[in-house]
């Protein structure tokens, strides 16, 4: 007897521990409204790759067939810069991509793959997100490593022969690779001005 | 009609802050006062063979248009209060920066039409129907969303400055350039933003204790994407999608973009559809090539997210010469990515003395500051100047320091104090002092 009233309450307590998580869970619902995405999903939105390989496609390249490709794709903007940049452009339009290693930090810099980049993967994740600029897009993934390879052939950084894939990229170390500082979350002081 | 005798501004020694004309910020409130009292009343004569409309202008004579249901600026403005926006080079179909007239407004808010915007590859059109946001990565469940399930959670609105590293950076040229102030320091913005914290969606697909960074991609023909910190992310970011109680327009990331307050404007990626959860930074183009700052020594500052401490005189500046000697009021802008403005000086003799600015509340986290003084040009050469200090203490640095510890041309994060002259002709003209 004792027992089973024991049983009892523990029954009702159940019910009511229940009662309880139930309506958590109806608050909980009501405050989440993103759906579960699918690997489709993902697919279509997200093109970046990383330093280390990371969601590099399948495809290669080298610098002999990126030749030919960036003569019919981006010479037209890369070879022939405006005479005169306004000031007022934030960037570079069409950005200088060869030469230049050795002014960084000289009065007369000239910023480029070569001389600059820290990574070769940004290029690969560049030009296929966003070049040609008028067409992007519309080349296949190792149309964009033979113009990967031919950037950075060159730049004198690889051979005209060497293979461009998602292997062989990451591998690849950039002239400037060691000269870029952390500034998040703090400039070094070294770089502050005194009363900052 | 008879009109108050003409008002005679009566200065002493007491309502002067600093050299060369910088009266005490209380001196307009001081001056109204004291000849409040003395409007004049007085019988005016009533004509008695005309009607009285005699005179008026037709828009006090006949009934107005009809109601817009959009509603536009006088026609008398368009033309006049516009940005200025660089033709398109280098092979470009689309210009790459619009910049706000700030010579011509008022207040802390630009109107959204008037908000800097800078885009790398054009405007998108995007069908809000198509478009979804994703969170993936390390997380217990990725996710998507469209405008219409984010409109279901509970908003922030929050006011914002928003500014471009690149702004002001011809200050880094040798000589000071000539041009309307807005060319040079038009990259810089103030809105109202309503949106989801993204905390809020972080917290809905569970994010994995080691993720340290988050890829956002927008949907423009760039696909751009920036790296963000995630204790940024989780901190203040949000997910915009309105700006100024409007959809934010399609220039400024239609239907959603990320917002990230007082970091660097190329953070805020718009047209957003993918938030990828990591380990670590992209490195993208625009955190490696751009958006770096090149310093004296060869090397570069990476991720300098937070925006500095920064302020602007508006008025007057190279676009508005003084006619005559008399009473003028500075005023300007100013702003800090690590917190409210504390305090702007201003001065009129070129750093030699500084007098405290007024400055209009409520002072708002992050968010563009408005500060005003008043100023008795006497004909003589003046050197205006304006110098901020945020609440992390943190004071505007001279363009020498500034140059100092960074080099000759970091090209991006120019922050330095700004310089006017006036000569003896009232004419402006930007100085490096």
């Amino acid at each position: 007897m004792q027992r089973g009233r024991s049983d009892m309450s523990m029954h009702k307590i159940l019910i009511a521990a229940l009662m309880i998580s139930g309506a958590q869970t109806v608050v909980a619902q009501q405050s989440r409204f993103g759906e579960p995405a699918t690997q489709a999903d993902i697919d279509k939105r997200f093109w970046s790759v990383f330093p280390d390989g990371e969601n590099l496609p399948d495809g290669q390249g080298t610098a002999v067939e990126g030749a030919e490709l960036f003569e019919n794709n981006c010479h037209i903007c890369h070879m022939n810069p405006p005479d005169k940049l306004t000031d007022y452009e934030p960037e570079d339009p069409a950005d200088t991509l060869f030469g230049g290693q050795g002014t960084i930090g000289t009065d007369h810099m000239v910023a480029t793959i070569g001389s600059y980049w820290p990574y070769p993967t940004t290029v690969f994740n560049y030009i296929r997100k966003a070049m040609p600029y008028t067409s992007p897009m519309s080349l296949t993934n190792s149309e964009y490593y033979a113009l990967t390879a031919f950037l950075l052939s060159e730049n004198g950084i690889i051979g005209e022969n060497d293979v461009i894939n998602k292997d062989t990229l990451p591998k690849v170390v950039m002239p400037n690779h060691d000269n870029f500082i952390n500034a998040y979350p703090e400039v070094p002081k070294k770089y502050r001005t005194k009363n900052e | 009609m008879t009109h108050s005798k003409t008002k005679t501004l009566v200065v002493d020694a007491t309502d002067q802050a600093a050299g060369n004309g910088l009266m005490s910020r209380r001196f307009f409130i001081n001056s109204a006062l004291a000849t409040g009292a003395t409007l004049a009343s007085g019988a005016p004569a009533i004509a008695q063979d005309a009607i009285v409309g005699e005179g008026q202008e037709d828009w006090t004579l006949y009934p107005g248009d009809d109601l817009p249901l959009y509603g536009d600026v006088s026609q008398f403005e368009k033309g006049r209060v516009q940005r200025f926006v660089a033709p398109p080079t280098g092979g470009r179909t689309a210009s790459s920066s619009g910049r706000t007239p700030h010579h011509l407004l008022q207040g802390t808010i630009t109107p959204s039409g008037l908000h800097f915007e800078v885009t790398h590859h054009g405007i998108p059109d995007i069908d809000p129907a198509k478009h979804k946001v994703v969170i993936h990565g390390m997380v217990k469940q990725p996710l998507k969303w469209d405008i219409e399930a984010l409109e279901n959670y509970p908003t922030v609105t929050r006011k914002y400055f928003m500014e471009c590293s690149g702004n002001s950076r011809v200050c880094w040229a040798e000589k000071p350039d000539q041009n309307f102030m807005y060319m040079t320091h038009g990259l810089v913005s103030g809105s109202e933003w309503t949106g989801i914290p993204l905390s809020t969606l972080l917290d809905e697909v569970g994010v994995s204790p080691d993720a340290k960074w988050i890829i956002a991609e927008g949907g423009d023909s760039g696909s751009l994407s920036r790296s963000i910190p995630i204790d940024k992310a989780l901190d203040d970011t949000i997910i915009a999608i309105y700006q100024n109680g409007e959809r934010i327009r399609p220039s400024q990331g239609y239907p959603m973009r990320l917002l990230n307050p007082g970091f660097e404007g190329n953070t805020s990626v718009k047209w957003l559809r993918s938030l990828y959860v990591t380990d670590k930074p992209v490195m993208s183009r625009f955190e490696t090539s751009k958006y770096t700052d090149k310093l004296y020594d060869g090397k570069a500052l990476q991720f300098s997210l937070e925006m500095d401490v920064k302020s602007m005189i508006t008025r007057p500046s190279s676009a508005i010469s003084l006619k005559k000697k008399g009473l003028y009021e500075i005023t300007g802008l100013a702003w800090s990515g690590r917190g409210k403005i504390a305090k702007v000086e201003v001065s009129a003799d070129g750093g030699k003395t500084w007098a405290e600015a007024a400055i209009e509340g409520p002072v708002y986290d992050k968010m563009l500051t408005r500060f005003r003084i008043p100023w008795m040009w006497d004909g003589s050469p003046a050197i205006l100047q304006s110098r901020a200090t945020d609440e992390a203490g943190r004071l505007q640095p001279t363009r020498e320091e500034l140059l100092a510890a960074r080099g000759k041309d970091a090209f991006y994060h120019y922050h330095a104090i700004h310089s006017w002259s006036v000569n003896a002709k009232g004419a402006i003209r930007h100085v490096y002092a």
